[in-house]
Formats: structure tokens, sequence, C-alpha cells
């Protein structure tokens, strides 16, 4: 049985009846209230960025444009994350719920879901909790309306800005940054972006305060997070824990006894191999050190009979296939990254040529356009560091 | 505009706010490396071969892409910045189809530019190019498509998109598989492409190229048999010098004319002359569709007229707005006007017969090679032109033959078919051919100047995409009494982004306007497809400069007072629009798919 040092926490899955009253009394606080309310509770962006909520909130408040629009990212396509398609199912209400009063903080009257094409089969469902969610904002006469936008499965329509080219029926490519979604998102109107999950706790923070929400997690990583636990665990599944736990612990929960490596945030996350399971944290605590680890949900935990080379080479076929293609680093590096550990492992390279690799990886790491090249350095580093036996033998 | 303070490698610089840190860098003469960058297009930000450092922050700045901001604190040429470019170039170099000594590139190639530069090395990536699959299109007259050259910039994407507002290149597929490609990846010769060239001007390696006929016009110079005869497009004598090592903005139409006969062009003719009888027919059959529309009421006279001079602009509007061919004038460009007569009229003058004639152009255009393979084109009974070769092409033969072009001495034109007049120069401006035809039609229906001081339309003129104009016709001779009061309005676009903002006026009956002139690129022809690489904004604005120079200081300023122009109607052609005219110089058109 597995042990349990980590407390399991209800809050985003709890089904509250009492949404009308919790919208009702929320749209009725000042714009600053609300927005102060999400600075104090520390709520971070789950979608893998961190980015700070209420700040986000704040800024598209303050942009000028003849439309703003609330977007809810639910494209959830990083491999082993399924926890916004639960949210969704589950508990639709509050993260609708968190988009109305953002509409309201920022001034917007058109909100949409980016739902993930192969999530298509909660369509129906969901757009009956939109139309009662209409219902009530018309009782308390709020105009906001959300309509569900689907997307056509590329993974790289997750990235905020490929997704508002893809919602104006561009191709799926990021965009430069400056400007950032708050001030030029979708149609080039100040916009508020936010994962699922992120929606659905600003729900808990209007419901309970900021102060019990900042009482969960450590100090830069507040409240609570779901997790999409899944590899070589007895109890794969979706968790609720506290943010800023310790990876010993974690394994200790979830491990089959014999993990020698916690993947964490998915292909564009990072490894961390058994002896740093102690020194590791899962949040945003100061500078990314590699000792504390953002994710957007995804847990992957590999057992001793797992080849890391394996692991690593899926990531990077992924990579190859995913990359929106437009930009040098990330299109030609992924590439080379694949081919050359292919390399190396036939012994057509020389074991150095990893370093080159290593290189490469850390130049596409400051190089690429969006998240996707930037990120691939992060398993590529991770993995190949730890695992360099693996690598070449 | 207010002022934003930056430093930049230690030096504090202030400029205006919004612009990149690249415009800021290039302020103090410091050079940024650049593949996706281009002035005339939108930002994209995909190559990353201009990052840059800011000190304090992790990963690196795109400089084309990011602004400027206040107390910014940049590095251009740090270790990191300087290992991030040479990795990206690489990168680059990895995928491509790298074999310079065989690429037509070669020596002007911006990626092979920046990998000497950087240095790349034996010693670098997998080679990635013989796992892949890649298409040559070399189908067209005009423009040949090599996948394997192609670094993905979309340069040629943004060119055709948001100059001429067509698509006909987009990008396809994703990750490895991202490429360049036609509608269903078609031969470009297939799909809704003008053969304009704007991409293949703004292609920065050797993927996208003009098709060159240079070993075909060397052939022919050298065969004894053939009497070469060569016509000098009016935009080619203010760019060539660029291509040759001269500043923008240059005249060299004296050099260029003393080169040609060094290359052993047996005539060296002026398709200038051509311009000015284009005028001429152009110019009446408008006065002509103006009688039969105020005068006969003749439904079925097509109003407005448009200009027909510029083939990327008939292509387009073949595929797009086919409704509308009724009116475009039939009026051929005068590089057809120029084929038709030199196999014949000239052939006859200088005895030798068309077909050991070979009729070569040198034209600021990709969309001419095309024009002048159109089975139509076939009036004098063989091909009217037989070789069409851009400005580039001449600038690399002139360079094979060893002239030194800077120091040649000017010459003249030949006569006859060689002498032009200020209105037929103005020809490679936009704005030009209206400026031309005012001169004369006002003259001919008033027997008075065009009422502008110094013979200037001003208001055609310049760099508006589109501009409007109108002339009021007051105490016309008798033979035009029906034209009193009335007010002439007319219309000038360029870019087919730019026409098509226009024709859609049209068809929507919006356009009052009589006369409509349409040059298919950005700035008329001296911004044409076949111009000198670089063309920018700035370039163009100094080719225009030198053009309107070299209108002012001809002496005869009116294509009706060419003299070889009303001798060739004396001799030859009897009358505008008359039947020798219908055969020669007039054409009609084809309707084609949108898509
Ligand atoms: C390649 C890539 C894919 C992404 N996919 C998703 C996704 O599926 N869902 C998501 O919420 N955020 C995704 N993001 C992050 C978004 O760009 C954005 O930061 C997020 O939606 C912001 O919401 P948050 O502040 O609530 O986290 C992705 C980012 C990148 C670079
Ligand atoms: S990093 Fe990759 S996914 Fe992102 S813009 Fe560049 S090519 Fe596209
Ligand atoms: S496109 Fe440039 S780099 Fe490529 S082969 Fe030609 S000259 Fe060389
Ligand atoms: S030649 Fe002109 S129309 Fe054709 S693809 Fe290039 S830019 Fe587009
Ligand atoms: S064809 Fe030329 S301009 Fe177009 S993407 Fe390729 S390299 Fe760039
Ligand atoms: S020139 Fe800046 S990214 Fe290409």
């Amino acid at each position: 049985m597995p042990k349990k040092n980590l407390k399991r926490l209800d809050l985003i899955f709890k089904n509250e009846l009492d949404g009308e009253q919790i919208l009702e009394k929320t749209i009725k606080r000042s714009k600053q209230d609300i927005i102060n309310d999400l600075i104090i509770s520390g709520l971070k962006g789950r979608g893998g960025a961190g980015y700070p909520t209420g700040l986000k909130w704040k800024l598209a408040g303050e942009s000028e444009g003849d439309m703003k629009y609330v977007i809810c990212n639910a494209d959830e396509g990083e491999p082993g994350t399924f926890k916004d398609r639960e949210i969704l199912t589950q508990v639709p209400m509050k993260v609708l719920i968190g988009m109305a009063v953002c509409a309201k903080v920022i001034g917007a009257h058109q909100g949409f879901i980016y739902l993930r094409g192969e999530y298509k089969f909660l369509l129906d469902n969901l757009n009956e909790v939109i139309d009662d969610f209409h219902v009530l904002l018309n009782k308390i006469g709020f105009d906001f309306r959300v309509k569900v936008f689907l997307g056509s499965g590329a993974y790289i329509c997750g990235e905020e800005s490929a997704l508002f080219e893809s919602m104006e029926g561009h191709r799926g490519e990021p965009r430069n940054k400056p400007p950032y979604p708050t001030q030029s998102g979708y149609r080039k109107m100040p916009t508020v972006i936010n994962n699922v999950e992120t929606l659905a706790h600003t729900y808990s923070i209007f419901k309970y305060g900021p102060d019990k929400f900042k009482d969960l997690g450590v100090q830069d990583s507040r409240g609570s997070k779901v997790f999409s636990v899944s590899g070589d665990t007895p109890t794969p599944g979706i968790y609720e824990l506290e943010f800023g736990m310790s990876l010993q612990k974690f394994v200790e929960d979830f491990g089959d006894g014999d993990a020698k490596a916690v993947q964490v945030g998915g292909a564009s996350g990072f490894c961390v191999p058994r002896k740093k399971f102690g020194r590791t944290v899962i949040g945003y605590q100061g500078k990314l050190t590699g000792e504390s680890l953002p994710t957007g949900g995804s847990m992957m935990i590999f057992n001793s009979s797992r080849s890391m080379y394996n692991v690593l080479h899926n990531y990077l076929e992924f990579f190859v296939e995913e990359s929106c293609g437009q930009c040098t680093p990330c299109r030609v590096g992924t590439q080379q990254l694949l081919l050359g550990i292919e390399a190396v492992k036939r012994g057509e390279r020389p074991s150095e040529y990893l370093d080159k690799l290593l290189k490469l990886a850390e130049n596409m790491r400051v190089t690429a356009k969006c998240g996707l090249g930037q990120s691939v350095a992060n398993s590529f580093s991770s993995i190949v560091e730890n695992f360099k036996e693996e690598m070449i033998y | 505009m207010s002022k934003i303070n930056l430093v930049i490698d230690h030096i504090q610089v202030s400029v205006e706010s919004g612009s990149t840190i690249l415009e800021a860098a290039k302020k103090m003469n410091i050079k940024i490396p650049t593949l996706c960058h281009h002035e005339d297009l939108c930002v994209a930000g995909n190559c990353r071969v201009c990052m840059v450092e800011q000190v304090g922050s992790d990963r690196l700045l795109p400089s084309c892409a990011t602004p400027a901001a206040e107390g910014m604190e940049i590095l251009t040429n740090s270790l990191k910045v300087r290992n991030a470019r040479k990795s990206v170039i690489e990168l680059l170099v990895s995928e491509h189809r790298a074999e310079c000594t065989r690429c037509y590139k070669n020596g002007t190639c911006e990626l092979q530019h920046l990998s000497s530069e950087y240095l790349i090395g034996e010693d670098s990536l997998i080679d990635l190019v013989p796992l892949k699959e890649f298409t040559i299109d070399y189908f067209s007259p005009s423009i040949i498509k090599d996948d394997s050259k192609c670094i993905r910039c979309q340069r040629c994407v943004r060119s055709c998109d948001q100059l001429q507002n067509i698509g006909a290149l987009s990008v396809a597929y994703k990750g490895q598989k991202m490429k360049i490609a036609s509608f269903f990846e078609k031969p470009m010769y297939e799909v809704v492409c003008t053969n304009c060239g704007q991409c293949v001007n703004r292609c920065p390696t050797g993927a996208l190229i003009e098709r060159n006929y240079i070993d075909e016009v060397w052939s022919a110079i050298n065969d004894p048999q053939k009497h070469l005869v060569v016509q000098t497009a009016p935009a080619v004598r203010i760019a060539l010098g660029e291509a040759l090592g001269m500043e923008p903005g240059k005249i060299v139409t004296g050099k260029m004319v003393a080169a040609l006969r060094r290359l052993g062009f047996d005539s060296v003719l002026d398709t200038d002359f051509s311009a000015d009888l284009t005028i001429i027919e152009e110019g009446n059959e408008l006065l002509q569709r103006l009688k039969g529309a105020l005068v006969d009421k003749d439904p079925n006279v097509k109003l407005p007229m448009t200009t027909s001079c510029s083939p990327g602009w008939i292509k387009y509007i073949e595929h797009m707005y086919p409704q509308l061919l009724g009116n475009v004038s039939t009026a051929k460009s005068p590089q057809q006007m120029f084929g038709a007569l030199a196999k014949t009229y000239y052939a006859n003058k200088i005895n030798v017969e068309p077909e050991n004639m070979v009729s070569v152009s040198v034209m600021p255009c990709t969309a001419k090679k095309y024009e002048a393979n159109r089975p139509e084109m076939h009036s004098s009974g063989y091909k009217d032109v037989d070789l069409v070769l851009t400005t580039r092409e001449l600038a690399r033969m002139i360079q094979q033959a060893g002239i030194d072009f800077l120091a040649l001495e000017n010459e003249e034109y030949d006569s006859i078919m060689g002498m032009s007049t200020g209105a037929a120069v103005i020809f490679g401006a936009t704005g030009g051919v209206m400026e031309a035809a005012l001169r004369t039609a006002y003259e001919v229906v008033t027997g008075r100047d065009v009422p502008f001081d110094g013979l200037n339309i001003l208001p055609v003129r310049g760099m508006e995409e589109v501009k409007e104009a109108s002339i009021k016709i007051e105490n016309p001779l008798p033979a035009w009494a029906f034209l009193d009061g009335v007010e002439l309005k007319t219309c000038v676009a360029h870019g087919l982004a730019n026409a098509k903002k226009v024709m859609d006026r049209v068809v929507k009956g919006e356009a009052n306007y009589h006369f409509i002139e349409i040059m298919a690129c950005p700035g008329g022809c001296l911004g044409g497809g076949g111009q000198p690489i670089p063309t920018n904004k700035e370039i163009r604005e100094k080719r225009t400069r030198a053009i309107y120079e070299e209108d002012a200081g001809k002496p005869i300023r009116k294509s009706h007072e060419n003299p070889e122009v009303i001798k060739i109607y004396d001799e030859f052609l009897v009358k505008p629009l008359g039947h020798k005219s219908h055969e020669l110089l007039h054409t009609s058109y084809t309707e084609r798919n949108r898509y």
C-alpha cells in the first residue's frame, strides 16, 4: 500500500452548489478588491509558465482596447496530462464563473473556451452548462457570453499566441512577444488567457477568501495543484496535492519502490534522477535552479527497468513532429538532437558529440521563439546529463 | 514622437518610440545579421539569426522583432550572442543543400554570406539533406522554386501576401516537414501566380530565382547567322548600376547602351520608343471609349479603362476579375509592341530576314518572361520577343564579359526605334503611364499643354498606395466638343494588394473613374521583381528620383512628339488603332481559374 506523506486535497473537484451566489457576490465587488485578493492568494497560472494570475488580470484591465476577451485554455496537449479534462467534466461551472469575474475585472463581454479537438466528446455537456450559465448571467444582468472553440489537434496551439492565431483562422504559429496577450491577444485586443485549472482555483479564492488558499503550499508556490500521475506507479490518476511538495515524499507516496527518475512537467519539463529527489521541490521556489520545478501537472515516474534513452527518444520524436516549424532553432534543432543521440548510440559519432548537442540545446533554449523550442533543453539536458551512460551504451 | 533611451554595446542611443532594437543598432552603424527580416515586410522573427543579449536577462532577444525599451542595455556581439548566431546558421546549413559552386545565387546569397562570416566549418552537425525529399519546380518560364535551398524565412510568403495580396505561396505542414508550398503543391505555372517576382526579389537564397536565359542569349550572340536586337525597358537604366557596384539612384543609360554593344548586340534599341507608341495607341483607345460612351451611348463600351503594360497585372486580372477583362486596354505592353515591330517594320528597314533576327529584351520584371511566351505573342509571324533578361541577368552578363562598366563612355541608342521622350521614361514609375497619357490625351483633345506646371502632373506621382487625379477639359478642339466640361477622372495603384482595393470598388460600381493605371509591383516597374537585390522603400525612392530627373532633362517630353513615332505612323502604321495597329500592337486576354 502506498504511504501517505502528502495530504490529499479536495478543493477543485468539490461540487459547490452556490455558484450563483458566489458570482453575484463577487462581481459586485470592486475590480481592485478582486485583483488584490488574487494577488494576496499567490495564485500562479497552472498552464505551465506560472505567471501570477492577479497581475495578468490587472494588466489586461489597464490595457486599452475596443474589445477585450477572456479565454480559457483547455487545449491540454502535454503528453501525460489529463487534469483539465477532468475539471471541465466535473466542475465546469467553477471555470465559467472564474471567466465571468475576469470579464468583469478587465471589461470583457466575450469569452471562449479553446477545447482540445480530442475532447470533442465533452462538447455537448459543456454547451449545456454554458446555456445554464448564460441564464444565470441574464438573471443577474451581467453582459457576458462564452463560446466553445474546438481546436484541431496541434500541440503548439496550446501556446497562447498560436492559439489566438488558430482562433483567427490562421496557421497555428506563435507570435513574437512583446506584445503580450494582455496588451494584444485574440484579434489583437487585450486578452486574458488562463488555464482551466487556474480559473477553477479563482472560484475557491472568491468563495473562501485569499488566505485560505495562501495557507496551502509554501512561499512562492501557493495553493493546491492537480497532478496527473502516470508511469511506473501502482496508483496512476489525478490527485490534488499541496503545492511546493518535496519530490522525495511524492515518490514515496506514488512510486512503486523502484523509481529511478521522475519527469516533472511532461516532455517539456525536467527529469529528476533518484539522487536528487530529496532536494527537489515541486513549485516556483525562487529562481529555477533545477531544484524547484514548475509543472503543468504531469508527473511521470520511471523505475529501473526503463531506458532513459528511449524516454528521451520519445520526447524528441514528439518535438520533431509538434514544432510548428517556423523558427530555425526549434525546427532544425529538434531534428539534430534526435538524430544526434541516435548517431551516438549507434557509435557513428563519438560520445563527445553529446557535449555539442548539450550546447545546441542550450542555444535553442535562449534563441527559440516560443516555449516549445525553449523548453526542449529541459528534458534533453536533464536526461543526458543525469543518464549519460544510458545514452552511449 | 517620444524618444526612448537605451544603451547598445555600452553606447547611449536615443531612438523614436516604436523602433526595434535592430533599427536602433542600425542608427549607430552596428550591423546585426538578419535573414527573415525585410524592410518591405511585416516582422516575422522566425530565423533567429538577429539575436542580441539584454544584460540581466537569460534568453536572447530577436532584435528585428523586439521594440527598444527605455533603459535597455543591449549587447550585440557578446560571446553568448555569437555562439547563438553561429548555432542558428549551422542549423540552417545542416538543412540546406549547400552546393554553392553550382548555385545561381553563388556570391549574392545571404545564407552563404553569413556562413562565410561566421566560419561555419565541416565538423558541424548531421547533414539532414539526404534524409529528405525536395521538390524542384523548373516548369515556369519565369520562376524556379527549389525547396532544397529554402531556409523557411517566409519572406516570399509575406511578399506575396502583403505586397500582392495573392497568397500563391504559403506555409504547409509542421515540424520537420514544414515547407513553403503553392496551392496543393502544384507547379508555379499552374497556380494563381502572376510571375511578378516580388518573392524572388526578396528570397535571401537560391530557393526562388528567376529562370535565366543568359546562356541562350550568349549562344544567339555568337551565332553568325543571327541579327541580335535588344530593347531596354525604362526602369532598367536607373537600377542597373546598383547591380554593378554603384549607388542606387544613378542613371546609366549611356553606359548600358555601350555595354550592350560590347556584349555583341547588333541593334541596341529602346523599349521607351514603344512606350511612346503605347501612349498613342492606348490614349486613342481611351478617347474612342469616351466617345462611345458619351456620344454614341454604346452600352458595350467598358469604362473605366485600365492600363495593360504590366504583365503581372494582366495575369492577375485574368485570374481574379475575368469579368472585367473588357475594361483592360487592348494595347500590348511596350515589350510586346516592340517585339512585333522588330520582326516586321525594323527587320524590313535594316534588310534582315525576320527568321534570322533574335529579339531580346532587358526588363525589370520576371513576368515579362512569361508574357513573351504567351502563345498569342506571335503577331510578326514569329515569336515576337525571343528571350527576356532581367536587369540582374544583364548585370551578370556584363560581369561575365569582363567589361569595366564604370569606365564605359556613354553611347547613344541606334536609330530607328531608339528614340524616346520623357513621357516614356516615366513609364518606369508608378503614375508614369498615367502622366504620359494625360500629357498626350489632353493635348490631342484641346491642342494645349496639360495644365500642370512644367508638364509635371504631381498628383499621380509618389508612393501613396492609391492615387487619384482629375482634369477638367475646357475648350476642346471641335472634333472633341463632346468632352467640353468633362472632368477626366483617373486613378493609379501599384502593387497588386492596392490594385485589389481599386478593382473591388470597380466591381461594386463605386469607382467612377475613366482611366486606371495599375502596375503589379510596388513603386511600379522600378520596383520590379527582376530589379537588383535589395529593393526596398528607400531604394525605390532613389530610383524614382532618378526617373523624374531623366524625364526633366529630356528635350522632348510628350509621346506624340517623338519623331520616330510620328515617322512610323507615316511610313507603316498609318494611324492609331488602324488596321496594322490592330494586327501588331493590340491583343486579347484569357479568362483563368481563380484557384
Ligand atoms: C508549446 C506550448 C503548449 C502549451 N499548451 C498549453 C495547454 O495545453 N494548456 C494550457 O493551459 N497552457 C498551455 N501552454 C501555456 C500557455 O501558453 C499559457 O501560458 C497559459 O495558457 C496561460 O495560462 P495560466 O497563466 O493560467 O497558466 C502551452 C505553452 C506552450 C509553449
Ligand atoms: S519554438 Fe518551435 S513551436 Fe515555437 S515558434 Fe519556434 S518552431 Fe514554432
Ligand atoms: S542558396 Fe546560397 S548557400 Fe545555398 S547553395 Fe546557393 S549560394 Fe550556396
Ligand atoms: S511571383 Fe508574385 S504572385 Fe507569384 S508567388 Fe511570387 S509574389 Fe506571388
Ligand atoms: S523560398 Fe526563399 S524567401 Fe521563401 S522561405 Fe524559402 S528561403 Fe525564404
Ligand atoms: S531577422 Fe530577426 S528573427 Fe530573422
